[in-house]
């Protein structure tokens, strides 16, 4: 009994520690983000790594999920009569939750684990070491902007996919089942609000991608500089990622359409 | 052999009464060492004495306990951040590993400190990297990825941008370990025409005894978290020190036995009488 309560105390202490040192990390990568302006190109590069690179898997689940959406929501909407609303239906699904929701945590498993991995082997290769010992910080080198790059990157990311889940439902929906082209396209015209559903979308995604890219540059900083401690980093970037997304998720719907 | 007494303005690295723990092991108890301009100095010990995180406090990476660093005058932990960043442009570090950026050539490698901290136009940039990796060498290796190196053209290429900036003072984390004969005499070599070239002061910390008191101008030796000897190589090399001799001599047996202390007798363990819960 008393053990189980020490072992409590010690994992509450950790987690607050670690939380702690993850606002402190924050702050000092959000104070090197102002130098960026004036070397735009490490940001640009950033993207690419982060967004681009991330394309692939985003274009290919965006395509599938809005396919079986448009597949499950004919099959449903069709027993009511009401398989003409397709368009509304994948449109709001996709645009509200799906697209932001989704991207966020594909870019977790495929960015994240990579920014923390890259992160924690340059710190136990001693290159973050070495460029302290150059003067150079790497908070300002390294960390700030990988942050930002994510931030920019995932609501891009999260148009592209809604985008293609769209298109997907529109093959399956249209091309296969013979849903009427302009009732897809009309309808969803019709429902889709610019303020309520895609704005709200955005600001979901730019919210998504601080949290996923703020939780994978601090867990390689903060990895221990070994490869298990390394490979742990990674994983605790994923989990913790789509964790942090989904709660997020909750809340920020209970506010939006609440 | 007593050498005459530093005056202040010899002194570049100045320790004072250092005292350092990790958690509840202490590493340094009460560290005092003067570190002369224009010198190779050397701070041997074995294993786990703390010679790299002396290097770490000398370069401020690390917070003492107790007691004072100061290079060039200036107190190493008592500086702000931008006042730390000013002093370690002049300070040069080769990491153990390299440390290289994995991501950039060693052309880019050598050039990343200059592209971080000067303005220089591309074609003085070219050909000052151009230099520095031709000291060391490797100008002709300049379009390889730190992968295709091998472990002392790494080291090489970290020298070669650890001295990219001019710097006072350099400090080798055990620059021999690992190297291949060649590699060895290389980098002694190098280290040692580097310093007097260039008008270095460097800091090596390593067990390597014979490398290393080939090229030490003074050699501090680190024990129990103090410095139990100074002084020239071959002061050492005839230390009446037991211990001292020992290291310097590389001796399997001596103040520090061969054998790892046991609890019982050998005779006692073989037969089992001890009861190690192995028998």
């Amino acid at each position: 009994m008393l053990n189980g309560l020490q072992r409590l105390g010690a994992t509450s202490l950790e987690v607050f520690a670690r939380l702690g040192r993850g606002f402190l990390f924050l702050l000092r990568a959000l104070a090197g983000m102002p130098a960026l302006a004036l070397r735009p190109g490490l940001v640009v590069q950033q993207l690419f790594s982060v967004g681009v690179l991330s394309l692939v898997i985003i274009v290919v689940s965006g395509l599938f999920v809005g396919m079986v959406l448009g597949l499950q929501g004919y099959t449903t909407l069709v027993n009511f009569g009401a398989d003409q609303s397709l368009g509304v239906l994948v449109a709001l699904s996709v645009v509200r939750e799906l697209g932001p929701v989704v991207t966020a945590l594909l870019f977790g498993g495929r960015a994240g684990s990579a920014l923390a991995a890259e992160i924690g082997l340059m710190k136990s290769t001693d290159q973050l070491s070495g460029m302290e010992m150059m003067a150079v910080d790497p908070m300002r080198r390294v960390i700030a902007p990988r942050l930002l790059a994510g931030f920019l990157a995932m609501p891009l990311l999260a148009a592209i996919f809604s985008f293609l889940a769209i298109f997907g439902a529109y093959l399956v929906g249209v091309g296969l089942l013979g849903v009427d082209s302009g009732a897809f396209w009309g309808q969803m015209q019709d429902a889709v609000e610019f303020r309520e559903d895609i704005l709200n979308g955005v600001i979901k995604s730019l919210a998504f991608g601080f949290v996923a890219s703020w939780i994978a540059v601090f867990e390689g900083y903060d990895a221990e500089p070994t490869s298990e401690g390394v490979s742990r980093a990674t994983t605790r970037t994923v989990v913790n990622t789509s964790l942090a997304v989904l709660g997020l998720d909750f809340v920020l719907t209970a506010l939006m359409f609440g | 052999m007593s050498a005459p007494t530093p005056t202040a303005d010899d002194v570049l690295v100045e320790i004072r009464d250092l005292h350092f723990a990790r958690g509840d092991k202490p590493i340094f108890a009460g560290v005092d060492l003067r570190i002369r301009r224009g010198e190779v100095t050397a701070i041997m010990g074995p294993s786990g004495t703390g010679k790299t995180t002396l290097l770490k406090l000398v370069g401020g990476q690390l917070q003492p306990d107790r007691g004072t660093v100061h290079v060039d005058g200036d107190n190493v932990h008592a500086l702000g951040i931008t006042g730390l960043y000013r002093l370690r442009r002049r300070m040069g570090m080769l990491f153990q590993s390299g440390a290289l950026l994995t991501d950039l050539s060693v052309f880019d490698n050598v050039a990343f400190p200059l592209r971080e901290h000067t303005d220089l136009p591309e074609p003085v940039l070219r050909d000052l990297v151009l230099l520095k990796l031709q000291a060391v060498g490797l100008r002709g290796a300049r379009d390889l990825m730190p992968a295709e190196l091998s472990g002392g053209m790494a080291r090489r290429v970290a020298l070669a941008r650890a001295i990219a900036l001019d710097p006072t003072m350099v400090m080798y984390d055990e620059p021999f370990t690992g190297q291949d004969p060649i590699s060895m005499g290389v980098l002694v070599d190098l280290i040692r025409r580097l310093n007097d070239v260039l008008g270095l002061t460097s800091i090596i910390v390593s067990h390597d005894v014979a490398e290393t008191a080939r090229i030490a101008d003074r050699i501090h030796v680190l024990s129990g978290g103090r410095i139990v000897e100074s002084g020239t190589p071959e002061a050492l090399y005839a230390s009446e020190s037991e211990w001292v001799r020992q290291f310097m001599h590389g001796l399997p047996d001596g103040p520090v036995p061969f054998h790892y202390p046991a609890k019982a007798g050998f005779a006692e363990d073989l037969l089992g009488a001890a009861g190690s819960g192995h028998a």
